[in-house]
């Protein structure tokens, strides 16, 4: 079925583009997570071994924190303008949509925290082999927490004072993807096997991929009516 | 079958029936918690290991036991009140959430009292258990914060069937990866508590605690899905009848 990818690809080609228009959104939440990940030295001191052993820690504190950050305002213009009405009333199915909403997400929080991670880890001192991992944990993590955020950002769309309540909801839903990520990144600096941590965030992000569209559609429907 | 579940689930009846069932589950409830608190702490020997200390089990366990339970009842409450639109599985996952919370947060205190003899320390983030734990008490506040922020009770309560169903899918991945997490520690050793072989003097009375817990929440919990009703149905014509016996209601 054709129809089915357009409406996907609509959605993506949509937020993309309203991202491009507005690129405050996006550079906001990247700010915001090189600010977090400075905190860290400035508050515990600048010893490099102490840099070296939080550096896997707060790289994901932050990225996570970036993340919920952004999750904010997923839903929120389109609730605002109508066109989420739009979007629950099309013919295409709306977990796929919602698929899509988390999808333009990622794309622009997940991808950029990935690509500007490199940039905290050297001045946390981490080994370039570790970068690597740590950029795999990234990828795969914020797939899922960009996944996992959509629920909650569809849960709470439309409600007052909702900042504070979708990290209520989000972060101990989150805690696997950031026990794992983080962990796998100190095991890998510690020089460790790394493939149990990757293995379980990428079976996390499937889990979230193939589950969590369906909550998302739901949560939708629900607080839209 | 059917026609009794029917029954069960109209407002009314089970108004009607939970009068009848909380002075029992009371009853029972005390009986048990009673038992279990004098053999436990009396005629139960003491541990090789903790002495007296480990006598806390007591209240620990069944409390945490509950605040497992608790969720299960307020997720299977939550998809029977989504799937099957059944006003009063609402009602008791909104009941069963406050509980959960306060019998988490006794696992919680009852968990770091006894870590101060044993550990040396009030909290010891090493241990799985007391980690998820504290994971546990966060999904209780997030799933009463978003009801508490939603005030048309049936958007609130399909909002947060959604939220208790995909905590539901979480919390078995929550406590895995806090297992994994805390293996990787090293010398967590002191932390054998318990251990499966006990001592049938020491195990009746937990058994017995436990049971008691269940009964002890059971009769609360009914009480509070007996308030949630009658709130949730003061407009209706039983709810009136019941408060304004006769003649009044004009």
């Amino acid at each position: 079925m054709p129809g089915l990818l357009k409406g996907f690809s609509a959605i993506v080609r949509r937020d993309l583009l309203l991202a491009w228009k507005r690129p405050g959104d996006v550079l906001n939440p990247l700010f915001f997570f090189a600010m977090v990940a400075s905190l860290f030295p400035l508050a515990t001191g600048p010893s490099p071994e102490q840099l070296m052993l939080n550096g896997p820690g707060v790289v994901w504190v932050a990225a996570l924190l970036a993340t919920l950050l952004s999750l904010n305002s997923l839903f929120l213009s389109d609730f605002e303008d109508g066109s989420l009405d739009q979007i629950i009333l099309s013919p295409q199915p709306l977990p796929l949509l919602g698929l899509g909403k988390a999808a333009a997400h990622w794309l622009l929080s997940g991808l950029p925290l990935v690509l500007v991670s490199p940039l905290i880890a050297v001045t946390y001192r981490m080994p370039a082999d570790i970068v690597g991992v740590m950029m795999l944990t990234l990828a795969l993590g914020t797939v899922s927490l960009s996944l996992l955020g959509a629920i909650g950002a569809a849960l709470t769309v439309g409600l007052n004072r909702s900042n504070a309540l979708l990290s209520l909801l989000i972060l101990p839903l989150a805690m696997p993807v950031l026990i794992f990520g983080a962990r796998t990144v100190s095991l890998a600096a510690a020089g460790d096997p790394v493939a149990a941590g990757i293995y379980f965030l990428a079976a996390y992000c499937m889990l979230a991929l193939t589950l969590a569209p369906f909550a998302t559609a739901a949560a939708l429907k629900i607080s839209n009516e | 079958m059917w026609s009794f579940l029917h029954k069960l689930a109209s407002p009314p009846h089970f108004y009607g029936l939970s009068a009848k069932m909380i002075p029992w589950l009371y009853a029972a409830g005390l009986v048990a918690i009673a038992y279990g608190t004098v053999a436990g702490l009396f005629y139960a020997p003491a541990d090789e290991e903790m002495n007296d200390g480990f006598r806390i089990i007591y209240v620990h366990v069944p409390a945490a036991f509950i605040s497992m339970s608790a969720y299960m009842v307020m997720a299977v409450g939550a998809g029977i009140g989504l799937i099957w639109r059944m006003k009063l599985a609402h009602a008791v996952a909104a009941g069963a959430a406050p509980l959960g919370a306060w019998f988490t947060f006794l696992a919680l205190i009852t968990g770091s009292i006894w870590g101060r003899p044993m550990w040396g320390t009030w909290w010891e983030w090493g241990d799985p258990r007391l980690t998820s734990e504290l994971l546990m008490l966060f999904l209780y506040f997030g799933y009463l914060a978003l009801r508490a922020a939603i005030d048309d009770t049936a958007k609130a309560d399909k909002a947060s069937a959604v939220l208790a169903l995909v905590g539901a899918v979480n919390i078995p991945i929550i406590h895995f990866s806090v297992e994994w997490w805390t293996s990787l520690h090293q010398g967590s050793t002191l932390l054998k508590a318990g251990g499966p072989g006990m001592h049938p003097d020491m195990l009746y009375p937990l058994l017995a605690m436990i049971l008691g817990f269940v009964l002890l929440f059971a009769a609360l919990l009914l009480a509070r899905v007996r308030t949630e009703v009658l709130h949730r149905e003061r407009r209706t014509r039983w709810v009136r009848k019941l408060i304004m016996p006769a003649g009044e209601a004009a």
